[in-house]
Parts: C-alpha cells; structure tokens; sequence
C-alpha cells in the first residue's frame, strides 16, 4: 500500500501539479490586465520547484509506489535541467507572447504540466509510467505547438507532430505488450522495469521480446528524432511559436535522453549487444541526414532543426556505447545541447518582434553592427552547437566520441568525426551572415531592451563558454549519477 | 478452442491495418484519427490476451491506463482538427502541405 513516504518521493511532481492547478484557476479569475504576472509567478513556481529536487535528494536511489517511481541520480539531474532550461525558455517567451497576444495562462500551465511529464518519464520504474509521463509530455506539446490559433503553419505543424507523435506512442505500447508477453513465458509476467531486466534469462520466447524490442527502439527514435524517423522535427520547429520550438528542442530531448535510457538500460540492459547496433545505425542516419540538409537550409528554425537530428545522432553515439561511461557522457550531451539549443532560440526570440520572426538566416544580416552583443551570444550558441572547442558543445561531442572508441565502435567515431565538420559549414554560414554581411534596406533587426531577458540570455551564452572552460564539475556530477 | 496466438495475430492484424491507414490514406485527417484509436485498441487487445492467458492482471491495468489516455489524445487531435479546419477551410491531407524541405 503506498503511505506517507512515497509521497515525500514525489513531492516534487505533487507540488507542481498543485501549482499548475492554482495557476490555471489564477488565470481564470484575473483581468487582463493582471494576466502577465503569470508570468513570474510561474517562474517562481519552477525555481521552487528546482530547490525541491535538490533538498530532496536521496543518498542512494529509492523508489515509491512499488518501484513504480525511481528516484536517483540520472533522473535528479535531467530534473534540474530540465526545469532550468524551462525555465529559461519563459524569459524568453514573455515579450514574444505578449506581442503576438497569445494565451498567456494556457502557455504557462502547458508548459508546467509538460515539465511534470518529462520528471515523471526520467524517474519511470515501470512500462505504465513510462508511458503516462510520455503522454503527458506530448499532449501538452501538441497543444502549446497549437498555442497560436489564427496562423495557418502553427495548427499544419501541431496536426503533423499529432499524427506522427501518436504513431509512435502506438509502436512503443506495441513494443511493450510483446515485452510484457514474453515476461510471462516461464516466469512471472510484469511490467516492472527491474523485473524486465531478467527476462531475458529465462524467457521462453527470446524472438517475441526481441520483436518488442524493436518496436520499442522504433518509438524511442520517433520521440528523441533519429532519422529515420526524424520527419516531424523540421515542421514542427518551423511552425511551432519560437518559445515552444525552444521547449520542444530542449526539455523534451532531455525528457528522450531519460526515457530511452530508462527503457534501454533498466529495462533491456541484458539484451545490449542486440540494441547496441540498432542505435549505431540510427545514429549513422541522424548524422547523415541531419548534416547534409542542413546545409541547404534558408529559414533559421529550420536549420536548427536539422541540426538537432545530428546532435540526437551524436547522442546516440553515447548511448550505443552500453555502458555507464557510454551514458554518462550522452546525457553530457543531452545537458550541453539543451543550453546551446535554448540559447540560440533565446537570440531569435531577443531579435522578433510583432509582424517580424526573426526566422530567415538572411533576417540576420548585418546584426553585428545593428546590436554587437546579440550578435556575439549567437556566435557562441552556433560555435558551440558547431563543437568548436574551448567551447561547451565540444566537450560534450569529444566524450561520446571517446566513449564510442572505448566500447569497440571507432568506425562510429569517425562517421561522428567526418559529419562534425560538415555540421561546421552550416553554422559558420550564420555567423558570416552575422558579421560580415550589410543589413538589409530598412532592416528593422533591433535587439529588444527587455531587461530580464537580456540578463538571463547573456548568463546563458556565456555559460557554455564557461562550461567549456571549466567543464569538469558537470562532468563530474554525470559520471556520479552513473555510479562511476 | 481460441489460444493465445489467434489474439496475437489479431491484434497484429488490427495493428498493420492502422499504420497501412496513417500511411496509405491521403484524403481525410479523421480517417487519421481513427487510424490511431485502431493502433491503440490492437495494443490493447495484446495486453488482454497475454493477461489472461498468463494470469496477471498488470496488463489489464495498462489497458485503462492507455484507454484513459486515448480518450485524451481523441480530445487534442479533434481540438487540432477543428483549429485546422477553421484556418484553411479544408481538411485533405494532400492540402496540408505549407511546410517542405
């Protein structure tokens, strides 16, 4: 019977759903007027809730609700992270919303309940959970995608991440219910993701789990945005509002990151030597495919978008390594690409205003001497997405590569080695046109004054600069919550 | 007597006529939709078959889960339908094409 402790396990999620539901009443009885304190309120909201991660933190991994809920160090972190770089994307997304007068209490509870989703699928024990923190991720997402009512690309975009999200949800339950039949076949069946780790030891039905197996890499794929199944990513990211293509790019692949290792490590570690190549040949695809069309990319989002289908390509890198430096080093990764990636859409959204989206690369002509400061941050987001060392992108590419090496897969290395300096060309294609392009006649490119958002955007820049000096903390704090 | 492989092979048959619907189709949107609603009922109908048949009624405990879910998915794909509908005047798939590349 779940008592009182399970409880304090979760009081996290407990006190966010709490808090999303006083918000959304909040909303409802407050003026117009009074709409855009939501705003810091929520932020508050997020912050609290980051302070109670940390207090809370176990000294060893606990579970709650019969190992339906993990708590340890892997799901602690992508927490934090994943409630920092949420919270980062609503600074940025204030005076964008406010400008375009998108809902503003729809957008804050979304987005919080989107958040309670990723913790929940990151601390998953269990195939239930599994997928009810993944729903609960993607239902808010299609919503917040949709957020903007009367543009014609939002609702194409939200119908296309609908379809193709549910597509996938539907291969990972399929995967599952095979998994959870052959758990059955000479054993206790169970949906229990320890208890599915020594099924492959006794099941009489190895093909029908391994079938399981498959379906369910397949909607890991969908979700983290491997090619080949990468083809809602670039919709998406083009017709979402830029705050929630922020969101998407960088909480959910952090929420991707937790769940495929949840499944693959927790869940179906036994069978590593199957899934190991599975994921080396969608990470081949993703660095291929994400890469070279890049390169022909004329709108930003869309380019950005394609450029994290490679960085998901390198992530798997990591992960296919099957070990704990392997995994150490992927979620490495997927911390230092959600910074780079919010830091970028923070630049775009510092830059839009009303009736300009800032999302043509040509849009960013001349913005050197328009605004130098905005034009620098950029260059530091596309110096590090490009893994330019000293800076924090390329520590986070040197650790999965070496981790490839280090589990036996050099090829894998360098195809990551030879696609990191194709990636180059597109990125530095932004930061020519940044510097030493002329604007345009009549360019309206001003940075906005909004104070908060310049202040969290620069300290956001500026730490993946930091970071890449002084990366071994973090470095640090990964490898711990991996247990080495 | 009806066994567990006739369950399974049914509901790989509901299963691969949903992804033949979400691919195939190029008319409608709701045929989209139903197309999903097929997917997760075939699921749906593995994990009842594999619960009774190994006697563990986990799996039909995930069955509610996923129909509790469904409902709600139905929800936000009609709520996106009706978004759809309202800015082109037009819900055929061939014409949802603004975004390419």
């Amino acid at each position: 019977m779940p008592n009182f402790n399970d409880i304090l396990v979760l009081l996290p999620e407990f006190y966010l759903v709490a808090a999303a539901c006083v918000l959304l009443l909040a909303d409802a009885f407050m003026t117009p007027e009074q709409r855009p304190q939501l705003h810091w309120i929520s932020i508050v909201v997020l912050l609290v809730a980051i302070c109670l991660v940390i207090a809370g933190q176990p000294a060893q991994t606990v579970t709650a609700f019969g190992g339906m809920f993990v708590r340890d160090g892997v799901g602690e972190m992508l927490k934090i992270f994943a409630l920092g770089t949420t919270a980062m994307v609503l600074v940025y997304a204030r005076p964008y919303l406010l400008d375009r007068r998108l809902p503003l209490g729809e957008f804050y509870t979304l987005m919080i309940f989107a958040v309670i989703g990723i913790m929940l699928l990151v601390s998953a024990g269990n195939l239930v959970t599994v997928y009810l923190g993944l729903e609960l991720l993607s239902l808010s997402s299609y919503a917040l995608v949709a957020l903007n009512r009367d543009a014609r690309l939002p609702s194409e975009a939200a119908l296309k991440y609908f379809v193709l999200g549910a597509l996938a949800s539907g291969m990972l339950l399929y995967g599952m219910s095979m998994v959870y039949g052959a758990s059955g076949m000479g054993g206790t069946p169970g949906l229990g993701l320890t208890q599915l780790h020594q099924v492959m030891a006794y099941t009489a039905a190895p093909k029908l789990l391994l079938f399981g197996l498959i379906f369910m890499i397949v909607g890991i794929g969908f979700k983290l945005g491997a090619a080949p199944f990468h083809m809602w990513i670039p919709d998406v990211y083009q017709g979402a509002p830029t705050p929630v293509t922020a969101f998407v790019a960088a909480g959910s692949k952090l929420a991707a990151f937790g769940m495929a290792y949840r499944l693959l490590d927790a869940g179906m570690g036994d069978l590593a030597h199957q899934w190991q190549l599975m994921l080396a040949v969608l990470a081949v695809a993703s660095l291929a495919i994400g890469n070279l069309v890049a390169i022909v990319q004329t709108n930003l989002k869309r380019m950005l978008a394609y450029s994290t289908i490679s960085h998901m390509g390198y992530l798997l890198l990591g992960l296919s390594a099957a070990g704990p430096e392997g995994y150490a080093a992927a979620m490495f990764y997927a911390i230092a690409y959600s910074m780079m990636s919010v830091a970028a859409f923070g630049v775009i959204l510092a830059l839009a205003r009303s009736g300009f989206e800032c999302e043509e690369i040509a849009d960013l002509k001349g913005l050197n001497q328009k605004s130098p400061w905005m034009a620098f941050l950029m260059m530091l987001a596309m110096f590090s997405l490009a893994g330019v060392p000293p800076l924090f992108g390329f520590w986070a590419k040197a650790l999965v590569l070496e981790a490839a090496i280090h589990a036996g897969m050099l090829w894998l290395a360098i195809v990551g080695i030879v696609f990191a300096i194709v990636g180059l060309y597109y990125y530095l294609h932004v930061v020519k046109v940044m510097y030493f392009d002329k604007p345009a006649e009549g360019s309206v490119l001003q940075a906005r004054p909004d104070m908060s958002l310049r202040t969290v955007l620069s300290l956001n820049a500026l730490s993946l600069l930091a970071l890449g000096l002084y990366w071994g903390p973090l470095l640090g704090w990964c490898r711990h919550a991996f247990g080495l | 007597m009806i066994s567990l492989a006739h369950y399974i092979v049914l509901g790989a048959v509901l299963f691969c006529i949903a992804v033949a619907g979400l691919f195939i189709n190029r008319k409608n949107v709701i045929v989209l939709l139903m197309s999903i609603e097929l997917m997760l009922l075939a699921v749906n109908t593995n994990f009842v078959a594999f619960s009774r048949f190994l006697g563990d009624v986990s799996g039909q405990v995930f069955v509610f889960f996923i129909l509790t879910v469904a409902a709600a998915e139905a929800a936000i794909g009609l709520a996106i339908l009706v978004l759809l509908f309202r800015n082109r005047s037009t819900i055929n798939i061939a014409d949802i094409d603004s975004m390419k590349g």
